[in-house]
């Protein structure tokens, strides 16, 4: 079983050199770490800042400074900044080449429910509808199943949802999966250690198995 | 006239009950503190706050949420502010969520003197209630309306006394777009200098959607989540 870091890890895999990233809250933020600096990736962070470089040190803390998680950050070579407009009109836009997003529930035809748990705290979606609904390509970093056993790959969510049909690939702590376009999950890659009836096991909604299925590499 | 105003106080002085604002920020970072702290000072309520974020308890829209003046949020996110969420629950205060996105591009609307526009953010869920939905090129998008505001509060680092704005880091964030949506734009500025001072290259808001201006008398900046390099996980 991957842990949170693993995930992350095997995320970084699919970002392709030179490309523009949004990471949302949570493993997505992780993911930064496993990204090499000579695959010249430039990090979007969606309150107003391209070229988000690594945490400050003590003394480079600026308060007028911050990512989307609201935490103190540095600028990579070649930043700029802007207003949440412009920051949109990069999303929205499609100029991003990448969304990675955490997941409450995910469903077989790819509709995402990760801002609203009815009768808990109420937070927002905060930049999430927007990131979902423009994003050309999104990949989901989530737990397959919930601390109660509950599967989280549904054949419908049952959480307010955050978009609909616009999920491609998901990252567990057991597998890699696609979504196809005519519906469901279409298991690519299993965790070492686990076989497939573990992934079905885990599965709510329908999972389609091809011959060859491969274990998870993480250098 | 002079847009210049001498503090805080008087810069919001005529702000009404059950007036809307628009508060510039994200977070904590950008946010107008003089004016927060002026208005919790002038305490009228009802008020309409429109902005990305609700503060925390003390600090930001928190300390004016603490003292009752708002009776509407509009906002994307609010989850960092326990007495908001009290409110909220015992129906003191009413809260519009709205994508952030969907916000931004509202209030850039409305300073634009767009009525309207079409976004795909939100559809099929339960943002595009009651809302108008039409197809171009096979996607679906939602009718969303341009937003103003009878008072805009905004924080700039540097302004002059024509009401030239340029901002700091990510404490640009929203107030660009409000600064042109407020039908009255207050702006507190860390350093204010003379017209002609600042590098007409750099300016990012241009002083006609300006009407008054201040040196800020708080410049706190609390910083909600101080994260340094050795908390992070080394790659």
């Amino acid at each position: 079983m991957l842990d949170k870091y693993q995930i992350a890890q095997r995320i970084a895999k699919e970002i392709k050199p030179g490309s523009y990233v949004n990471l949302g809250i949570g493993i997505p933020t992780l993911v930064a770490n496993y990204i090499p600096q000579s695959w010249n990736v430039t990090l979007q962070s969606e309150n107003g800042l391209l070229g988000m470089g690594p945490f400050p040190t003590e003394n480079e803390v600026d308060p007028d400074l911050i990512n989307a998680g609201k935490q103190t950050i540095t600028m990579s070579v070649g930043a700029s900044l802007f207003s949440s407009a412009d920051s949109f009109a990069m999303i929205r836009g499609g100029h991003i080449d990448l969304t990675i997003l955490g997941a409450m529930e995910v469903s077989e035809n790819g509709d995402i429910a990760n801002w609203k748990i009815p009768g808990k705290k109420v937070k927002g979606m905060g930049g999430a509808m927007d990131l979902v609904a423009s994003a050309k390509h999104i990949i989901v970093a989530m737990q397959h199943v919930s601390k109660d056993g509950k599967s989280k790959l549904l054949e419908e969510c049952t959480l307010p949802l955050t978009g609909i049909k616009c999920i491609q690939r998901i990252v567990t702590e057991l597998a890699v999966l696609d979504v196809l376009p005519e519906g469901g999950f279409k298991l690519l890659e299993i965790a070492p250690g686990h076989t497939v009836e573990d992934v079905k096991n885990a599965t709510e909604g329908k999972l389609i198995i091809p011959d060859n299925v491969l274990e998870i590499e993480l250098d | 006239m002079s847009k210049v105003f001498q503090n805080s106080d008087l810069a919001i002085a005529d702000v009404f009950e059950s007036a809307s604002i628009m508060l510039g920020g994200f977070g904590l970072c950008g946010i107008p503190e003089s004016c927060i702290a002026a208005l919790a000072r002038h305490g009228v309520s009802q008020l309409t706050c429109i902005s990305n974020n609700a503060g925390i308890d003390d600090f930001g829209i928190g300390i004016l949420l603490k003292a009752r003046q708002v009776k509407k949020m509009i906002s994307s996110y609010v989850g960092e502010n326990a007495e908001f969420e009290r409110q909220l629950l015992s129906g003191e205060l009413e809260v519009d969520l709205i994508p952030q996105g969907t916000l931004a591009e509202r209030i850039r609307a409305g300073g634009a003197g767009i009525p309207a526009f079409y976004t795909p953010a939100g559809v099929g869920t339960e943002v595009a209630k009651g809302k108008e939905i039409r197809e171009f090129n096979g996607k679906l998008y939602l009718l969303e309306y341009g937003l103003t505001a009878d008072f805009a509060f905004v924080k700039a680092w540097k302004g002059d006394t024509m009401g030239n704005l340029i901002y700091k880091g990510t404490a640009r964030n929203f107030n660009p777009m409000m600064a042109t949506a407020g039908k009255i734009t207050i702006a507190e500025v860390e350093e204010l200098v003379p017209a002609g001072t600042l590098d007409p290259n750099e300016i990012h808001t241009p002083g006609v959607f300006v009407q008054r201006i201040f040196i800020a008398d708080k410049n706190e900046k609390r910083i909600e989540h101080r994260t340094i390099q050795t908390e992070s996980h080394a790659g």
